[in-house]
């Protein structure tokens, strides 16, 4: 196990690698002098390659890229252009709260999978599964933001049971927190729940196929204890790798999420930082991003080969 | 001696293959073909379906409720929501069409290198694909939007640069797939080159996969491009797009949720259409697929 763990963080480096080189050649491409984005217009020509130099701007690509690179290794992903503030304590402090969206709206998305896919698998093609499956493609397709203006105006506005936006760390207020995030969780989770439904479904019927599946009704056990003991164990390995790679798609949610309610997290950081063009920020998020998925799918890939030892073995 | 009649080909009974018979024989799926003519109709008709020029502000009608004279209301500047939905439509359409023909392109010619050739290439190409793949959809969207400017063009561009790795991923696995097979091995032992190979033999066998890929990626990139514009990044006013109606609607939820209703279903409706399509062309190719 570790010699594999190993094999598949050496052959993963490389990725990781290419990663952050379109992170920074992203921003490299931006048209524009970022000096004289940081100074102005009347800026002087001294000033500008002052800035230039103590920026690094004038040293050879490549080079640019090192320091970028092992700076942000040392967490060190520089200036806000905004607000001059470490762009590494911004995103130290944003991300928490995304994380904490983020798991909410995970538990309520597998609150709603689990039993969706393994009624749809089980009581395959009756109307109880083709109604769940419309609903699962309606959740896939159902626009995040306007699933969130939907709550927001039955909720908050019609029913006015829940404010519709605001914030309140959980160190603060911890009921207030959790009341705060429903929404945003539930607008999250819902199309994350729907793809999981559909994978759990999928995965859970081919399981129920199987021949074990066909001896183990042979010896008489009862349904349910056929499903729970032994086919729902083999399908949720494969559910459970799809639910750890989702991390990225709701990374992209949050974005979306945290305009709407105004949840001031990683994504708004993103947002705030593309309308003031804040180059440094954009960096920083989008390589924390990356770096954040690399890792859980990396993490996901090596507890599919724990537990799933054929893996391991090609 | 008995005699078999047979019938005259003339006569015989042509059958639609059976792929499309078993599409057209799931109902999801057939609805999804014609929620797509009805939005492709309104796209392509606009001019004639909608009763107003979008950008036609009628002054006395401000966030007016949906009545005969404007059928899905008017928002806050006083623009008649139905004609915006309807040339939202094209906007829309065209984002998602255009960005994944680019995507299915320039994805599919880089899986099929990857997957053809083999060796060294194969690993160089395939890490670059893992790279963006692991960069989140919309972070990378969103990311490269700002790189580009707001704008519709960039908004493909941008929409074509995410949605290309899976195009490489899948078409490398159907190409490596497909390599060995008997009838790989016997046109090239009858002196079959490359080229032929590819067109003739590979494409055909491939292009299920790439079709329903294509039809669920077309579904993404309408929820990507309505989320571009919903954020501000995409196409920038005046010109209608689903994803900035529902953005502007969001301050006027309280007297006029109709500016949010209409759009919203709309990129709803157009999305579950090529996602019921996407999923019935999965089943009707695929004969391995459990049939419900």
């Amino acid at each position: 196990m570790a010699v594999f763990a190993l094999r598949r963080l050496l052959s993963a480096i490389p990725t990781l690698l290419i990663v952050t080189l379109i992170v920074f050649a992203m921003v490299k491409l931006l048209p524009g002098d970022p000096a004289r984005l940081i100074l102005g217009q009347e800026a002087t020509p001294q000033a500008l390659s002052e800035l230039r130099r103590s920026l690094g701007l004038d040293r050879p690509l490549p080079q640019q890229y090192l320091s970028w690179l092992t700076s942000a290794a040392r967490l060190d992903f520089g200036t806000s252009l905004t607000d001059h503030s470490s762009v590494g304590r911004l995103i130290a402090q944003k991300l928490p709260v995304t994380l904490e969206l983020s798991l909410f709206a995970m538990l309520i998305s597998l609150l709603i999978s689990l039993p969706a896919g393994m009624i749809s698998a089980v009581r395959r093609s009756t109307w109880v599964d083709r109604l769940l499956t419309l609903l699962a493609l309606s959740g896939i397709s159902l626009p995040n933001f306007f699933l969130g203006i939907l709550l927001i105006y039955l909720f908050s506005i019609r029913l006015a049971w829940i404010p519709a936006s605001g914030y309140t760390s959980l160190m603060e207020n911890p009921g207030r927190n959790l009341l705060l995030l429903l929404l945003p969780a539930v607008t999250l989770g819902v199309g994350s729940a729907a793809v999981l439904t559909r994978y759990l479904r999928s995965s859970l019927s081919e399981t129920l196929n199987q021949d074990y599946v066909r001896t183990a009704h042979a010896k008489g056990l009862a349904a349910r204890q056929v499903i729970s003991k032994h086919a729902l164990k083999n399908a949720l390995i494969p559910f459970l790798t799809a639910f750890g790679l989702q991390l990225g798609g709701l990374l992209g949610g949050a974005v979306i999420t945290e305009q709407i309610f105004s949840i001031p997290g990683f994504g708004r950081l993103l947002v705030d930082a593309v309308f003031t063009r804040d180059l440094p920020v954009i960096q920083g998020v989008v390589l924390v991003s990356a770096v954040a998925v690399f890792l859980v799918s990396f993490l996901v890939d090596l507890g599919y080969a724990a537990v799933d030892p054929r893996i391991r073995y090609h | 001696m008995t005699t078999t009649l047979s019938k005259p080909p003339s006569a015989a009974k042509r059958r639609l293959p059976a792929p499309v018979r078993r599409f057209l024989g799931n109902k999801l799926a057939v609805i999804g073909i014609v929620v797509l003519v009805i939005f492709a109709g309104a796209a392509l008709l606009a001019r004639q379906v909608a009763p107003f020029d979008p950008a036609q502000i009628f002054f006395a009608d401000l966030r007016a409720a949906p009545s005969a004279a404007h059928f899905f209301g008017a928002d806050e500047l006083g623009r008649d929501i139905f004609s915006r939905v309807v040339y939202g439509a094209r906007v829309s359409l065209s984002a998602g069409l255009i960005s994944v023909t680019l995507a299915l392109v320039f994805g599919g010619s880089i899986g099929l290198i990857a997957g053809y050739i083999g060796g060294w290439l194969d690993d160089v190409l395939m890490r670059f694909v893992d790279a963006l793949l692991s960069l989140p959809f919309l972070v990378l969207a969103i990311a490269l939007a700002a790189i580009l400017g707001p704008s519709l063009q960039n908004t493909m561009i941008a929409i074509a640069i995410v949605t290309a790795p899976a195009f490489a991923r899948i078409t490398r696995g159907e190409v490596l797939s497909q390599r060995e097979r008997d009838y790989v091995q016997a046109a090239q032992a009858l002196g079959a080159g490359d080229g032929r190979l590819i067109v003739r033999h590979l494409l055909p066998n491939i292009s299920g996969a790439l079709i329903v890929q294509t039809s669920l990626a077309i579904a993404n990139a309408i929820l990507a491009e309505a989320s571009l514009s919903f954020l501000g990044l995409g196409i920038q006013p005046p010109t209608p797009s689903w994803g900035s109606m529902l953005n502007a609607a969001r301050g006027y939820l309280t007297d006029a949720p109709w500016m949010a209703v209409f759009p919203g279903l709309a990129i709803f409706l157009a999305v579950l259409a090529f996602n019921l399509i996407g999923d019935g062309l999965r089943e009707a190719l695929d004969p391995r697929s459990h049939k419900s």
